[in-house]
């Protein structure tokens, strides 16, 4: 064994250190009282290791010098692969350079420790040897290599550092095909990796399935499906024999019975090794599996002698995440503070990632190897989604998950699992698609201690005290907590929890209608409907401030006057309250024309009444196009044009569609049983029973139904506020959808109706939901806000607990009996009809709306194309 | 600003429509030797009830703004622009959203049945 003196002399003719000097080095601490603080290896844990050490003040006791073996300071692997698309060294780099020029620490790279001596507590490089009072090792891993004939050079490249990526890239220069050896979660980076440089890119996997680690069977295939997709070959159950040269491509992979792959790179990651050298060399006790064995305090069986990260064995057990590495680091440097530690016994090894674009997400027990655990499983093939749940033999806790395709259920599941949180009483709907995207459990329902940031270990108290303490702003209570500054992944939770506990605290959360009304938009329902108020002007004398209202009071309980008591909105004191469209019962496009939609109940339409449309549009000049509602919309209108638009209509036995308010629009249908060799009830009837019932109804937002007649669901009622299905015994109602920017799928709320108790439960339904939703809120919004969710609501609606089932359906009734055309009755009332004028003084039309024509139809001129008209034209 | 419904000497004032073409709390147009105006109608408005507004709205381009919403914000009367809800103060036509952007208006008032615009 060189002993730290044949190192010294040996440095002397290379590269000088002049703090490497034995004596000096002796010689100052003892002078400063400063003891000796090497940590070897500046890798992410390292690193993390070596921050937590200067913020806990570790400075005043220690001088710290930090070895590396890679020439560059510490930087996140765990986003390596961006080094391909666009992120430089330094970009990657986690941390300023300045935190390594604090005085009294010393950053050493390209320096590979060689020995340790622990008789002399000296370790030993290549420039000399450096005394420690302590020692802690955080050389992290190595990729494993199998021993495969033939691979070398960049038939034998590895994934793990910036110089090896370097190597990649390289090889890649002319290359076309490149393939990973391994398909975890090391290899699928590497595959992206290999993408990324515009290669062919294959994986290849010992095991019959991707990610045997954290994937069960499904989900492997789930995982398959979803990178094939990406053109990414996947071949499983094979290993490599030899590697010979190839025909086509620089190399032949040869597997068993006489299969190949060629290519003209291949990169291994076939698995990591505790990078554990240095320490058997010092004789530190090894793990099973490799790796300095530690106890809970990360301290191997030298007492001067710590490891953390990759490199130490807790236990029997490797930790490969960064989450435990960090953990350990914050212990260690605790501990070496002479603060309290918390014990390291063992980590959650839940993770997710997003590969090659995939999301993938492993939580617990994903395996279900605990005795009794059972499983819930959802395979959509379509889309090559998998989600699994285990949960323990009671059925109460959730122990473990695996995620393929869609990871906004990790979080839930996670927090669910960590805080041993009760599950919902259909453990199911946690993985089910059926609330668009991620089940809903609140940030409220988390406790204190719950872990929001498993990198740096900030808990939802954390954040807590963080805002207590004035933190509100999200980016500062990020550098404040460090919370999302690790891997990222729990991004999303942190704004949720931030976002609830600053409405907990009440901060710039006014809920206040607008300035003149102190009140949420349930209140003055409640308001308005206990006092019987039926004007805005006695609403605001009573409740409000000011003599006028504004652009979001005023439509707001113009709104909820309707809802309650659906008085004609062209009556003199309604009129002033109506927004843009209500106001001239159209929709206002972008040049200031409108147009209009006939009511169709249930997309059904007789041949006069299309001819009718038809000879309207034809008229007017109006540009035609079906909706997505089974109508047909007439653009193009001036305002003057409306009234007689809707004589003609009206004449011919048409509605208004109400196409342009927050109110019941349409009714969709498939054609059902009477044509239909598949349905099983009328669906086209119950739409227009539907339809006529709830035609004119105003709520908080739009109202969108379907009916279907059986369940291959054509009228997509599930993606509807209400949703009708038919059964062999009646109709499934189903609550709570929408499509539009956020798309929702409609829940189950009740089986097998007869027909008066689908309207019945309807009829609740809405009423509740116009009592009880904000402003402009859908039903799948406010459904998801309520308190209690589903079961509250089945509770309210099927099963009456408030006691409000009849007064819902009375007030729901007399909605309906009070229905009339507006436009109908606007026609009859000279009054009323005075504002359709385009210009009071002048007969001609708005000499500023011009038209082209396109496809057979006009629609109105792009800005870019007003140059175009004829001078005589604008003046005539 | 002089209060625009006193009467200026030296001003023309121009017959434009009847009072009955109002339409209370809410906007009607009319047509003014190639202009468009908006007239905002405040009967129970304790000073100023009427208003002569340009009908142009400036961010869609169209001639929309008589088919506002009239409403109070922070005690100026004003006009909610149909298309992208910019608010424009009736009296004096300015966007309360954007400093640069000022609408046109008029001198108006009620005279004999008759609403008068003031011609400059």
């Amino acid at each position: 064994m060189r002993t730290g003196k044949d190192a010294w002399n040996r440095k002397v003719s290379g590269v000088f250190f002049c703090f490497l000097n034995r004596d000096e080095l002796c010689r100052v601490p003892y002078m400063n009282n400063l003891k000796t603080l090497v940590v070897v290896g500046n890798g992410m844990v390292g690193h993390h290791c070596v921050a937590q050490l200067i913020e806990r003040g570790a400075l005043d006791h220690y001088r710290l010098h930090v070895f590396s073996e890679e020439p560059m300071r510490a930087y996140d692997r765990v986003h390596l692969s961006e080094y391909f698309t666009g992120r430089d060294a330094e970009s990657l780099a986690l941390s300023d350079a300045s935190l390594y020029q604090t005085p009294g620490v010393t950053l050493h790279l390209g320096v590979p420790v060689l020995e340790i001596d622990r008789a002399r507590c000296e370790v030993i490089t290549a420039n000399g040897c450096v005394a420690y009072d302590k020692l802690v090792l955080a050389t992290g891993s190595y990729p494993f290599v199998p021993p495969i004939d033939g691979a070398e050079g960049d038939s034998r490249l590895v994934y793990r550092t910036l110089e090896d990526l370097d190597a990649i890239r390289k090889a890649a220069a002319n290359a076309k095909r490149g393939v990973v050896v391994g398909g975890g979660l090391l290899g699928l980076e590497a595959a992206n990796a290999l993408k990324s440089l515009g290669l062919e890119a294959h994986v290849v996997e010992f095991a019959p399935r991707l990610m045997p680690v954290q994937l069960d069977d499904f989900g492997g295939l789930a995982l398959k499906a979803q990178i094939e997709r990406l053109g990414v070959g996947v071949h499983l159950s094979r290993a490599t024999q030899s590697i010979s040269a190839g025909e086509h491509y620089r190399y032949r992979m040869n597997f068993a019975n006489d299969e190949f792959l060629e290519t003209d790179l291949i990169v291994f990651s076939a698995g990591i090794r505790a990078q554990d050298a240095l320490a058997r060399q010092a004789g530190l006790d090894i793990g099973p599996r490799g790796g300095v064995v530690i106890n809970d305090e990360c301290l191997s069986c030298d007492p001067h002698i710590y490891a953390i990260g990759e490199c130490a064995s807790w236990n029997g057990s490797l930790f490969g995440l960064v989450a435990p590495g960090y953990q350990m680091a914050r212990g260690v440097a605790a501990l070496l503070c002479a603060q309290t530690a918390e014990p390291f016994v063992g980590a959650d090894m839940s993770t997710k990632l997003k590969l090659l674009g995939v999301d993938v997400g492993s939580i617990g027990d994903a395996h279900a190897h605990t005795p009794g655990a059972r499983s819930y499983q959802f395979i959509d093939e379509a889309s090559a989604s998998y989600r699994r749940l285990v949960v323990d033999a009671s059925g109460k806790q959730v122990i473990g998950a695996v995620l393929v395709g869609d990871n906004s259920y990790y979080d839930t599941l996670l927090q669910y699992m960590q805080n041993g949180i009760a599950l919902p009483s259909e453990p199911a709907s946690l993985i089910l698609p059926s609330s668009s995207g991620a089940p809903t459990l609140g940030p409220g329902a988390l406790p204190e201690s719950a872990t929001v940031c498993s990198c740096h270990n900030v808990t939802k108290g954390a954040i807590c005290s963080a805002i207590d303490s004035g933190c509100s702003d999200l980016g500062l209570l990020k550098s404040q907590t460090k919370a999302c500054t690790g891997c990222g992944g729990c991004a999303g939770l942190l704004k949720q929890v931030f976002e609830h506990e600053l409405i907990a605290r009440g901060v710039s959360v006014d809920k206040s209608l607008c300035e003149h009304f102190a009140y949420t938009r349930q209140e003055l329902y409640a308001l308005v409907r206990v006092e019987g108020i039926i004007t805005f002007d006695e609403l605001l004398a009573k409740h409000g401030r000011g003599h006028i209202g504004c652009d979001v009071c005023k439509p707001a309980v113009g709104s909820i006057l309707a809802s309650c008591w659906n008085q004609p909105i062209m009556d003199a004191s309604l009129v002033p309250l109506q927004d843009t469209n209500d106001t001239f019962m159209a929709n206002m496009q972008k040049n200031g024309t409108y147009s209009v939609v006939p009511r169709i109940p249930g997309g059904e339409i007789t041949a006069d009444k299309l001819i009718v449309i038809g000879e309207v549009a034809k008229k007017y000049d109006l540009y035609t196009k079906i909706t997505g509602g089974q109508r047909i919309d007439l653009f193009g209108a001036q305002l003057h044009e409306l009234p007689d638009i809707w004589s003609e209509l009206i004449a011919a036995g048409f509605e208004t569609g109400h196409a342009y308010g927050k109110s019941t629009r349409t009714v969709k249908s498939c054609v059902g049983s009477t044509w239909c060799r598949y349905g099983v009830q009328d669906s086209v009837k119950m739409a227009l029973l539907i339809e006529d019932r709830y035609k004119g109804l105003r709520s908080p937002h739009k109202l969108k139904f379907a009916v279907s007649g059986c369940t291959r669901e054509c009228a997509e009622a599930q993606s509807k506020d209400v949703g009708v299905i038919a059964t062999e015994k009646g109709w499934n109602l189903y609550i709570a959808g929408n499509g539009g920017m956020r798309p929702r799928h409609a829940e189950l709320f009740a089986t097998d109706l007869d027909d008066a108790t689908l309207i019945r439960y309807i009829d609740r339904f809405l009423m509740f939901y116009i009592r009880t939703a904000d402003k402009l809120q859908r039903t799948s919004v406010w459904r998801e806000s309520l308190e209690g969710g589903l079961d509250f609501l089945k509770d309210v609606i099927l099963h009456d607990s408030l006691g409000l089932g009849d007064e819902l359906e009375a007030q729901m009734q007399l909605v309906v009996d009070r229905y009339e055309c507006e436009w109908a009755n606007a026609l009859k009332d000279p009054e009323k009809l005075k504002r359709f004028r385009t210009f009071v003084n002048d007969k001609r039309p708005d000499p500023d709306i011009h038209f082209v024509q396109e496809r057979g139809q006009r629609r109105p001129i792009m800005a870019a194309e007003l140059n175009l008209i004829p001078v005589t034209e604008e003046i005539a | 600003m002089s209060q625009p419904n006193t009467q200026r000497t030296l001003a023309t004032w121009k017959r434009v429509c009847s009072e009955a073409d109002l339409v209370s709390n809410s906007g009607v147009v009319v047509w003014l030797d190639g202009a468009q105006v908006a007239l905002f109608y405040l009967p129970g408005a304790q000073d100023q009830t009427l208003y002569a507004i340009d009908n142009h709205d400036p961010e869609s381009g169209a001639n929309v703004i008589g088919r506002g919403l009239i409403g109070s914000i922070k005690g100026d009367l004003v006009v909610a622009a149909p298309i992208y809800k910019q608010h424009y103060r009736l009296e004096d036509g300015q966007c309360l959203e954007a400093p640069d952007q000022r609408l046109r208006v008029w001198p108006v008032r009620l005279n004999g049945g008759g609403v008068e615009l003031a011609l400059d």
